[in-house]
């Protein structure tokens, strides 16, 4: 490559630059108005409305877990949690199975909720930073573990109901029309955005996922980080769980497993690097509506299950190639 | 003079351990197969040895080839999450196109396309994570999707047979008393072993431990790349064809098990997650510990709720024994 090529190449990329965030809102809202041609898809302004608020709803159980996701991510590192699938369970069934319909226990199962997931993260970072097991195979191995874990404690029976309050807070519509899991949404993307953006635990993650010997020379405590970091990822995981089992008012041993890659490919979509040390939650928020879009698409398609998976796999690899891209080794 | 003797056999150790990195994977082997083989009764039987590792080696040849070309992937540096998906495309055509023993030539060209659809979907992995620079975990899944649809589009429900002359072959030859899934198993060390001494072996791990220096000194870091997931869809075809000839029957989703043992294996068998390190045979290691585990748990009998967990339980203190390892010998 000579260098009228190289200035070329720059110049043609330079013009065609567009955050990654703003790329997934477009495909979005594209992805929605083609879902408005189908025969089964929505015929009136209402009618868009209400179901484009029932796919925010369920988009933000992916982005919930995505939250964890995208810290751990962008903490570099190989970062990612696969333990998160089964932790979701947990969180699901130990609310599920406690509460018992009552609304006095809503809180402290919330907080037993956030403690088992943050203990499952504590484990986690610990293999992760002290026993430098790559953070694929020990959340891998965790996975497993909690998996197995759910199997014992519950003996493959599963009885118990959610809280009135709580059906009546994210299940149903709180004011507008609007269900109160899209405000709780809402509250976690400014409190994730403050974190990575505002405060010195953010600046500290985007420092060593970039280079972890530089930010540990410029004295930041990388392995308390990194370990830190499983945790709220476990807390986060586990806290969904809660959520969702109020949404889904019914909880088994693999609810969360099907939540575990649409969170990490929500992610990718919005555009925080797999490799580390960039990202923002904004952009899971859209990655996640954008793979709930898809998926309620092909479901209201009502295309056989085979083709279903062909079109999203196709589909996945369509977006990651429009921006997913690294720079190569010659540039 | 023992002392030199010692040094002798410390430094024959030191070689495996650096050369193949096998120190703990072999000890590994070692243990969990003499735990297995003591925990069965009348072992001295004549024959009975013979039989066992028959039967352990041919159910898990499918998933050790997987590993193979695992381990071939993550010493370059990549990741292949659609092994598995590519082993229930080629079971599904297998099942649904070898219809009689009477025509071998048939035969031998679907076994051909299973082949050739292995490359090919390794080749477009291949493609896509490092022609488009696309990262592996997710654009891998991505395909694992594509291909695991392909699966269940042609064959909805399980079904489909491989005729018994064919599966009878698999399950019960042997020569000088060893079974040929563990000689098909030796035969592909060989070989991976005669390249790996020659310049594929060592491009691929200058590739995997740092790709960028490998570049600056002319080693074709693509085309070493894209051969490591066509190797994997390669091994993944193999990985068909052996559990079709196993089970002798076809069902859409057999090789979605495979995937993550595949990984594992590989792990605990010594290759680094991050490239540049490790061994095919500690991968082969890794696997049989893994089959060795599961065997041992269901010979020992415990509360079949507690399967799972004593399970993953195990495999996670197999892995994080080198890590343990080294940080007590820090401590000292």
């Amino acid at each position: 490559m000579n260098e009228t090529d190289v200035t070329k190449n720059l110049k043609g990329k330079r013009k065609i630059k567009v955050s990654p965030p703003v790329i997934a809102i477009l495909i979005a809202l594209l992805l929605f108005l083609l879902s408005g041609f189908l025969p089964a898809g929505y015929s009136t302004v209402q009618g868009a409305i209400r179901q484009g608020l029932n796919i925010l709803r369920l988009a933000s159980f992916i982005a919930i877990i995505g939250a964890g996701q995208t810290l751990v991510i962008i903490s570099g590192g190989e970062g990612i949690d696969l333990s998160a699938g089964p932790v979701v369970t947990v969180g699901a069934l130990l609310t599920y199975m406690i509460i018992n319909g009552q609304n006095s226990l809503v809180l402290p199962v919330l907080l037993l909720v956030i403690l088992t997931g943050a203990v499952i993260g504590l484990f986690n970072g610990l293999g992760i930073t002290y026993l430098k097991i790559s953070p694929f195979v020990m959340t891998l191995g965790m996975a497993g573990v909690v998996q197995g874990a759910l199997i014992l404690w519950t003996k493959g029976y599963y009885d118990g109901r959610v809280a009135p309050f709580m059906t009546q807070l994210i299940a149903r519509n709180l004011v507008w029309g609007i269900p109160g899991m899209i405000f709780i949404w809402i509250l976690i993307g400014i409190l994730m955005t403050l974190l990575l953006e505002r405060s010195r635990f953010g600046k500290h993650l985007f420092a060593i996922g970039v280079n972890r010997t530089a930010a540990r020379l410029s004295g930041v405590k990388v392995n308390r980080m990194v370990v830190l970091t499983y945790v709220i990822a476990g807390a986060m995981a586990a806290v969904a769980g809660f959520f969702l089992v109020s949404y889904t008012q019914n909880a088994g041993p693999n609810l969360g497993n099907q939540y575990l890659f649409p969170s990490i490919i929500a992610v990718a979509i919005g555009g925080t690097q797999m490799a580390g040390g960039k990202g923002s939650y904004f952009g899971t928020m859209a990655g996640a509506i954008v793979i709930q879009l898809i998926t309620s698409l092909l479901t209201t398609m009502q295309l056989p299950q085979a083709l279903q998976q062909i079109i999203f796999g196709s589909l996945l690899v369509l977006i990651l190639i429009i921006y997913g891209r690294e720079k190569g080794l010659r540039s | 003079m023992p002392e030199k003797k010692n040094a002798k056999v410390l430094n024959w150790i030191q070689s495996i351990n650096t050369k193949h990195s096998l120190g703990i994977p072999l000890i590994l082997v070692i243990l969990t197969t003499v735990i297995f083989f003591s925990l069965q009764d009348n072992i001295f039987e004549p024959g009975r040895i013979s039989r066992l590792v028959n039967s352990n080696f041919r159910t898990w040849l499918p998933v050790l080839l997987l590993t193979m070309g695992q381990g071939l992937v993550l010493i370059g540096g990549g990741l292949d999450l659609s092994n598995g998906a590519m082993v229930s495309v080629g079971n599904v055509i297998l099942a649904l196109h070898i219809t009689s023993a009477d025509e071998p030539w048939h035969n031998l060209g679907i076994v051909a396309i299973v082949i050739g659809f292995g490359l090919a979907a390794g080749l477009l992995n291949g493609f896509l994570t490092v022609y488009l620079g696309l990262q592996p975990v997710i654009v891998t899944f991505a395909t694992s999707f594509i291909y695991a649809g392909l699966a269940l589009l042609l064959l909805p429900s399980p079904g489909g047979a491989i005729p018994r002359e064919y599966t009878n072959v698999y399950r019960t030859t042997q020569y000088l008393g060893i079974p040929i899934s563990l000689i098909v198993l030796i035969l592909l060390l060989l070989i991976w072993e005669f390249f790996r001494n020659r310049k594929y072996g060592r491009f691929l791990f200058a590739v995997g431990g740092n790709a960028r220096a490998a570049y600056t000194t002319g080693v074709p870091v693509s085309w070493v790349k894209i051969s490591t997931y066509v190797l994997s869809g390669l091994f993944a075809s193999l990985g068909a064809i052996s559990y079709s000839l196993l089970t002798g029957s076809g069902f859409s989703g057999s090789g979605a098990d495979m995937m993550l043992p595949s990984i594992t294996g590989a792990i605990i068998g010594g290759i680094s997650f991050g490239g540049g390190s490790g061994s095919i045979l500690g991968a082969v290691f890794g696997g049989i510990v893994l089959g060795n585990i599961r065997r041992i748990i269901s010979i020992v009998r415990i509360d079949s709720w507690a399967v799972t967990l004593v399970n993953a339980l195990v495999i996670v203190i197999a892995l994080a024994m080198p890590g343990a390892i080294n940080l007590l010998r820090r401590k000292k």
